[in-house]
Formats: C-alpha cells, sequence, structure tokens
C-alpha cells in the first residue's frame, strides 16, 4: 500500500485521481440527458424537441451570468488548491542520475504506457499522429444526419461507442494503468506491492512467428507481413460482405475505407495488448528494417 | 439622504466623460440587455440571443470557457514567472528555489500556474467529449472541430514544453523520456524505420533539432523555454480566435435541427 499512498499523494498526480471522478460524473449527465431525450423521441416529440431549441433568450443576462459564476467557482478552487498543495520541485537536474522509473507527465503516460505493446516509432511517432488526424477526420467520416446538436445514445451507436472505447478504455485505462500500476523497469505492480528495483521478470516474449515453429529471417518477413495484410484487409472483407448495406451506402468507398483503416488501426492496440498480455507475444511481424 | 445620493449619482451620470465611456444606462429593459452585449468589446463575441439550452450547465458543461479562462490564468501567472526566472542551466532551477522561499507569494504564483496547466487539459478534454457527445461537429461546424483538435495538440504541448523549465530532475526526464520517442520517426530519426539508411545519425536526426543537441541540456532549455512562452501561447491565441469566431459564423452553439 506504501507505493499506492505515495503515488496518490503525488502533487502532480492530483489531476488524474480527479479526473477518475469528473469522468464518471460526465459520463452519468450524458447519459442521463441522452436517455431522456431518446425517450421523448420513441414517444414521437420530435418537433417539440426541436421547438425547444429554437426558443430564444437574452445572452445578458442569463448565459453571462452562468459564465461569471463558473469562473468564479474555477477561481476559487483554483486559489484553494494553489494554496494547499506545492507544485512539485526535486533536486536539480542531473543527466547522469537516471531515476526509476522515469515517468512522462500523466498526460501523456497512455503515450508511454504503448510502448510496452509497440516499438518507439509506432507507439510515439505513427499512433499519436493518427489519433490527431484520425480526431480530425471524425466529421468528414460520420456521415450520420442524426443526434446534431443534441445528447442521444439511441440515434448514433456506433459513434458513440467507439468514441467511448477510444477515449475512457483505451487512452485514460491506459493512462491510470501507467500512473498507478508501472513501477521500476517499467515492470506492472499491484498496488499493494512494494516496488522492488531488483524485481526479476522473467523474458519469456516471442514474435509470432517463433511462437508458431517458423525460423527462417526470410519466412517471419513473409510470415508476418501476410498477418497484418491479412488484419487490414478484413476491411475488404467486410466492405463486399456488407457492400449494400446502409452504412456502407451512405459513406462511399474513400469514407468508409479511411474509417476502417482508423478503426483497424484503433483496434490492433487493445489486440497486440491481449497477445502481449496473455499470451507472451512480442512482435507479429518482424523485418530487417522495423517490427510490428 | 436618500436623495443626496440620488442627486450625486444624477450628476454623475450626466457628466460627458461618464457618458463618453458608458453609451447607455443600466435599466432592465430589453434594448439595454442587447446594449450590454453589442457595446462591450470583453462580451460582444457573443451574440445578443441564444437558444435556451445554450445557457444551460448541463448542456454546454462550460467546458470551453473553462479551458479559455484557465489560458487566461496561465498567461498572466507566467508572465509573472517570467519575470523571476532564467531559462539557462545555471540559474533557473536556483530561480525556482528563489520563487519558493524568497519572492513573495512565489509558490502560490507557481502552483496557480502549474494547476491551472494542469486543469487545462482536463477541461480541453471534456470540451471535445462533450461537443462529440452532442454531435457539435457534424455540418456546419466540421471545420471547428479541427480548429479544435489544433487547439487540444498545442495544450498538450504547452505543458509538455512548461514541464521541462523548473530544471529538476522530475522535468529533465519526463522530457528525456518524451522526446526519445522522436529518435524513432520513421525516415527522420536515427533509429526509425529506414532513418539509418537515409543518413540519419543522432547528431542530425529530427530530435537532435528539437533538443538542440544529443540529449537534454542547456540548448534543450532554452528551446523550450522560447517554445513555451513565445511560439506556442502565439499560437494557440490565434487558433482560439480562429474557433470563438467560427463558433458564431456557423450558427452559434448547436441545437437540434
Amino acid at each position: 500500500m506504501e507505493n499506492l499512498k505515495n503515488i496518490l499523494s503525488n502533487a502532480d498526480n492530483v489531476p488524474i485521481v480527479g479526473l477518475l471522478f469528473i469522468m464518471v460524473f460526465f459520463v452519468w449527465l450524458w447519459w442521463r440527458e441522452a436517455s431522456r431525450t431518446d425517450k421523448r423521441i420513441a414517444n414521437g416529440e420530435w418537433e417539440q424537441i426541436r421547438a425547444e431549441g429554437q426558443d430564444k433568450i437574452h445572452v445578458w443576462p442569463y448565459l453571462t451570468r452562468n459564465e461569471f459564476l463558473c469562473s468564479l467557482a474555477i477561481m476559487i478552487l483554483l486559489t484553494v488548491w494553489s494554496v494547499g498543495l506545492d507544485a512539485p520541485l526535486e533536486e536539480p537536474a542531473n543527466p547522469s542520475r537516471t531515476p526509476n522509473p522515469s515517468k512522462a507527465p500523466w498526460y501523456f503516460l497512455g503515450l508511454q504506457e504503448m510502448l510496452v505493446y509497440f516499438d518507439p516509432w509506432i507507439a510515439g511517432v505513427v499512433l499519436p499522429t493518427i489519433i490527431i488526424v484520425g480526431l480530425m477526420a471524425i466529421p468528414y467520416i460520420d456521415k450520420n444526419p442524426k443526434g446534431n446538436g443534441y445528447y442521444t445514445y439511441q440515434e448514433r451507436k456506433f459513434a458513440i461507442i467507439t468514441f467511448l472505447f477510444g477515449f475512457l478504455v483505451l487512452w485514460l485505462s491506459l493512462i491510470i494503468l501507467g500512473t498507478f500500476l508501472r513501477g521500476p523497469g517499467w515492470n506492472f505492480f499491484a498496488p499493494w506491492e512494494l516496488w522492488d528495483t531488483h524485481k526479476v521478470v522473467a523474458m519469456v516474449n516471442v514474435d509470432l512467428h517463433e511462437a508458431l515453429g517458423i525460423r527462417s529471417k526470410l519466412g517471419a518477413n513473409i510470415f508476418g507481413a501476410i498477418i497484418v495484410g491479412a488484419y487490414f484487409s478484413l476491411a475488404f472483407v467486410y466492405y463486399f460482405w456488407k457492400k449494400d448495406g446502409e452504412l456502407i451506402k451512405q459513406l462511399g468507398v474513400a469514407r468508409y475505407g479511411v474509417l476502417a483503416f482508423l478503426f483497424l488501426t484503433m483496434m490492433a492496440l487493445p489486440i497486440k495488448m491481449i497477445l502481449r498480455i496473455f499470451f507472451n507475444i512480442k512482435y507479429i511481424w518482424v523485418t530487417p528494417w522495423f517490427n510490428v | 439622504m436618500q436623495a443626496v445620493f440620488d442627486r450625486i449619482k444624477e450628476s454623475v451620470l450626466k457628466t460627458q466623460v461618464w457618458k463618453s465611456i458608458f453609451r447607455h444606462d443600466y435599466e432592465d429593459s430589453q434594448r439595454n440587455r442587447l446594449l450590454q452585449v453589442l457595446d462591450n468589446i470583453w462580451l460582444h463575441l457573443h451574440p445578443t440571443k441564444l437558444p435556451r439550452h445554450g445557457a444551460y450547465l448541463r448542456f454546454t458543461w462550460c467546458m470551453g470557457g473553462i479551458t479559455f479562462l484557465l489560458f487566461l490564468v496561465t498567461a498572466v501567472t507566467g508572465v509573472l514567472l517570467m519575470f523571476y526566472y532564467r531559462p539557462t542551466a545555471e540559474y533557473a532551477f536556483a530561480d525556482m528555489k528563489y520563487l519558493q522561499f524568497d519572492v513573495p507569494f512565489g509558490m502560490f504564483l507557481r502552483n496557480m500556474h502549474r494547476w491551472a496547466a494542469h486543469g487545462m487539459v482536463i477541461a480541453v478534454w471534456l470540451h471535445m467529449f462533450r461537443v462529440f457527445l452532442t454531435g457539435s461537429y457534424k455540418p456546419p461546424r466540421e471545420f471547428n472541430w479541427v480548429v479544435g483538435v489544433i487547439l487540444l495538440t498545442t495544450t498538450l504541448l504547452l505543458s509538455f514544453t512548461g514541464y521541462l523549465l523548473p530544471w529538476d530532475q522530475l522535468s529533465i526526464w519526463a522530457v528525456t523520456v518524451g522526446t526519445n520517442m522522436a529518435r524513432a520517426t520513421p525516415l527522420l530519426g536515427h533509429e526509425g524505420p529506414f532513418g539509418p539508411e537515409l543518413g540519419m545519425k543522432p547528431d542530425n536526426d529530427v530530435r537532435f533539432m528539437l533538443l538542440g543537441g544529443t540529449q537534454v541540456g542547456p540548448p534543450t532549455l532554452l528551446r523550450f523555454y522560447v517554445l513555451h512562452c513565445i511560439f506556442l501561447p502565439l499560437f494557440l491565441a490565434v487558433f482560439i480566435a480562429v474557433h470563438f469566431w467560427r463558433v458564431r459564423k456557423d450558427g452559434g452553439i448547436s441545437g437540434p435541427l
């Protein structure tokens, strides 16, 4: 428990602990609003909802009042926080003394945790780029005209489930994993375990081709290319299977292609995590230039 | 007594000075409610009227506004901190101690800057979450979502560059971990795929450009300082302007279409 107490009382980790509670609250709030609207739509009150959306009020005082009160509350909170808790300052920078573990600030620990499952060029460069570009692409991929400007779940299930999965299940839980459960050597430590710098972890990871008995380098290279290629060609399989389905008709080929690529890339992370954690698989595809 | 106050008030309100500053009186009328917004440079970014749900916290969560407020807090406290901080390896850490023990309210200033920055990261994530859940990125607001993603990324970069400035063990190693990934950049990093084939070495790749050296050192501190205090805030301010302007141009707060 000593470690958990240390992590929790680390001033820089207060925001992430706070974020846990805040996220629970806002997901609950969203769910309440969404199910309320969905019920009303199911009751055929859509025109009424629209009419309510047109109802206008004065910005002064109704909006400015709320903005003022919000600012006041935040400033009070920030002042109390700043009086009560000091920003951390450790020993002077010393390039010759590496702390173990070296952790990035909490908002980047998701990326650092991804380094366990992917090589740095994927976890540190390619995936962050795809996350940013993928987020930017959302409005151009999502052609569902419903759910514009109000909380709903029923009218855009796929979009919301995908986003919740990416944001809550992947991004935030990776941050939590990296913040609370990783110790020296970036080894896994349960909250009640002592952070043992000398913890010995057997290196039992093998590459997928080794696990399947492929020994030659060329064979491994070709095998990996086939596996990764097959994974991404799931997009084609689904396309020809559901070609006449509503989703693909609505999207068109180009949008569908981008969506499928982003979706499969996102799902590659949990797949790789499961392979790594439960099956000790390190790489899927080994080449002389890069490993996946 | 009341009569005296009323007379003073009346004579003040009638002066040329007062009238030159405040263009209308404060009586609660339709007209004044509109003028209150239109005649005020800080408020005129608002429309004069908005849909009822746009003022509800349960709809907006106020997270965009809170993000902006926290940005202003970091800007003000940041400028004040700049008076006491020198971005050189010799002085940076000593200046942190100076802030902590000698500067009146120095520690409070630093705390406020740091916690506002952390709060800003949380608020900007929640703002994105809210905008997604209300489907507010849908037409005609697609481009403003893209601007929002740029702002989100810039916020994270600001936090990251600021993390180095205290020049203690925490900051130097966090930034070392973060920037080590740059050496694995495909094509442009000396450990990235096809990097060595293109002639990338530790002293000429993209990480070298970022750090101004082969490891996090004094040139990195200066680089991150300039990025943190000049380039990124200006960049952010420009895109905040675009973001706010587009909110209005794209039809204000989103609502059921």
